[in-house]
């Protein structure tokens, strides 16, 4: 469904991600594991296409057609979206309304706005009418903003630390919303530093210094996180040797 | 029962644009105060409320009271307009809030055929110890905008009081907007403005908000977004005047510029007198910010498409 082909980008003269290969599958979860620093909100901010995030190398292909050089709205279309880790507010715009926009605008999902908020763990009756402003906190924010990916009903879901300062008792709704998108059919590429999260994809990679070293059983690629991501000095400066794609 | 009146009939379907439901203007339970040009067409009192008016050669003047401790359930409905493509209009008012009142106003002001318009505003507005007043008022200036508006208010709220007032100006262009408002603050009494306009083509938009604070305890919000498309001039002045203690001030702007020959500025002044007042300000004047355009391309909106929701849900 997804494929990177060679991917390089580099900004101020930095390398951020070089030779990224990557495979996503139809209906596939897929997890990016990686500390902090190594290219993993970059990767999702190419694949979605955001300004400033074009590749200085290689292509993104998405259902075989090279999409490399399609704006945002036009990924969007053919039914990529991405939630962001800090999403972004609007004054004005009420839950009921910013969910709503994405199930018209996207690709005309089944599930009604209260439905999708029902499925990350909040209550529609308290929710729907609130504005989708600074007034939700940051873990409200981001359960809204899947929730809207939800209402969109996209082919890949581009979900970018979806866990990231939900409180424990809620990561159970995460998960399943997950399972959703991909009994919905779409593929899911996953961006966590949960394990337990990242532990319902049906594959995984690793990503460090911008590139992906590993690509296979969730577990397995856990493991290789554990034992050498997390003490890993290579960032930006990955050793080929390591370079494994799966 | 409805009110027949011809000229009233036509003056309300005026104010449609304004976001006024003319048969609510119509309906003789409501209080209100109705003025076409320089003729009062309407002046309806309640309990607990009284609306004096009186025709001047340009326009009105107008006394409304609400008596001490007073609850008005319905709002007040004010309705001010030109409906010619030419004319003065100068409105003079005085709102005396009793006591431990709570009243609210709902002003629709039209002007849907203006060419060469002008309106004049002038009120002052007392707010008395533990009064609350609610002041919502929706423009409407004609697709041309020819028209000058210049609305001066001095509001004294009281001990306790509470002053709320909302300016919106969204649709159809603006013309010539001068926007000055100057509050007094006693102890504990709290004021929060909220002006909202969508400046086109030539429209020239200068919003000036005061806020003093002058009792302990008092809290002040000047609040303003203004979008500016076309060759359209705005201008943002928030003042607010820390004068007592634990006094709380803040100015809140954001000007987003739609066309590369609109122009936008803004003043932010603060000024503390008692080192335990505080004051903050915060001030954003560009172009719409660039994630919200593309969380919402990434839903599928265009970038006109996803501007325009932005922009049409910050001057909700």
């Amino acid at each position: 469904m997804l494929k990177l082909e060679g991917i390089a980008l580099s900004a101020g003269g930095k390398t951020i991600l070089h030779d990224v290969n990557l495979h996503v599958r139809e209906a596939e979860i897929h997890s990016i594991l990686g500390a902090n620093g190594t290219g993993k909100s970059t990767l999702a901010a190419v694949i979605m296409g955001l300004s400033g995030y074009r590749p200085t190398a290689g292509r993104v292909l998405f259902q075989g057609e090279d999409i490399t050089d399609l704006p945002v709205w036009e990924r969007a279309r053919r039914g990529i979206t991405l939630a962001w880790q800090e999403p972004a507010r609007f004054e004005g715009l009420t839950v009921a309304e910013y969910l709503d926009l994405a199930r018209r605008h996207g690709g005309n999902g089944d599930l009604s706005p209260a439905e999708c908020l029902r499925k990350v763990g909040l209550l529609p009756e308290k929710y729907l009418r609130r504005a989708v402003d600074s007034t939700l906190s940051g873990g409200e924010r981001r359960r809204v903003e899947l929730a809207s990916v939800l209402a969109m009903r996209p082919r890949l879901a581009i979900l970018d630390e979806p866990d990231s300062g939900i409180d424990p008792l809620a990561i159970e709704n995460i998960v399943d919303v997950i399972r959703t998108l991909a009994r919905q059919g779409a593929a899911v590429l996953l961006i966590t530093h949960h394990e337990n999260v990242a532990a319902v994809a049906d594959r995984a990679s690793s990503l460090c210094g911008g590139t992906i070293l590993k690509t296979g059983d969730p577990a397995a690629i856990a493991r290789f996180y554990r034992n050498h991501c997390l003490e890993c000095l290579h960032v930006n400066e990955p050793k080929a040797e390591e370079v494994v794609d799966g | 029962m409805v009110e027949s009146d011809g000229e009233l009939i036509e003056l309300s379907r005026a104010m449609a644009p304004a976001g006024a439901d003319p048969a609510t203007l119509l309906h003789a339970r409501f209080a209100g105060l109705a003025v076409s040009h320089n003729r009062i067409l309407r002046c309806r009192s309640v309990d607990g409320l009284r609306i004096e008016g009186e025709e001047t050669p340009t326009g009105a003047r107008a006394r409304i009271t609400v008596e001490p401790g007073a609850r008005l359930d319905s709002p007040v409905h004010l309705c001010f307009g030109v409906l010619p493509k030419e004319g003065l209009q100068e409105i003079i008012s005085e709102f005396d809030i009793g006591d431990g009142a709570r009243v609210s106003f709902i002003a629709h002001c039209s002007f849907p055929n203006a060419e060469r318009v002008r309106h004049l505003m002038q009120a002052r507005i007392r707010v008395g110890k533990g009064a609350q007043m609610e002041y919502a008022e929706t423009h409407y200036h004609g697709p041309q905008g020819g028209v000058e508006v210049l609305p001066v208010a001095h509001i004294a709220v009281e001990e306790g009081g509470l002053y709320r007032t909302g300016f919106k100006l969204v649709e159809g262009a603006a013309g010539v907007v001068k926007l000055d408002y100057t509050a007094e603050l006693a102890e504990y009494a709290v004021c929060e403005m909220d002006a909202k306009v969508y400046g086109k083509a030539h429209d020239n938009i200068v919003v000036k908000e005061t806020i003093l604070l002058n009792g302990a305890g008092a809290r002040g919000l000047a609040k303003t977004r203004i979008v500016a498309s076309d060759h359209c001039v705005s201008e943002v002045i928030g003042e607010v005047v820390g004068n007592a203690p634990f006094a709380r001030g803040h100015v809140d702007c954001i000007e987003i510029l739609t066309g590369p020959d609109a122009r936008a500025g803004a003043v932010p002044k603060l000024q503390v007198n008692d080192q335990r007042a505080k004051l903050t300000h915060e001030a954003a004047i560009g172009s719409v910010d660039k994630k919200q355009i593309e969380t919402l391309m990434a839903r599928g909106l265009s970038e006109a498409e996803a501007i325009d929701v932005v922009v049409r849900g910050m001057l909700r």
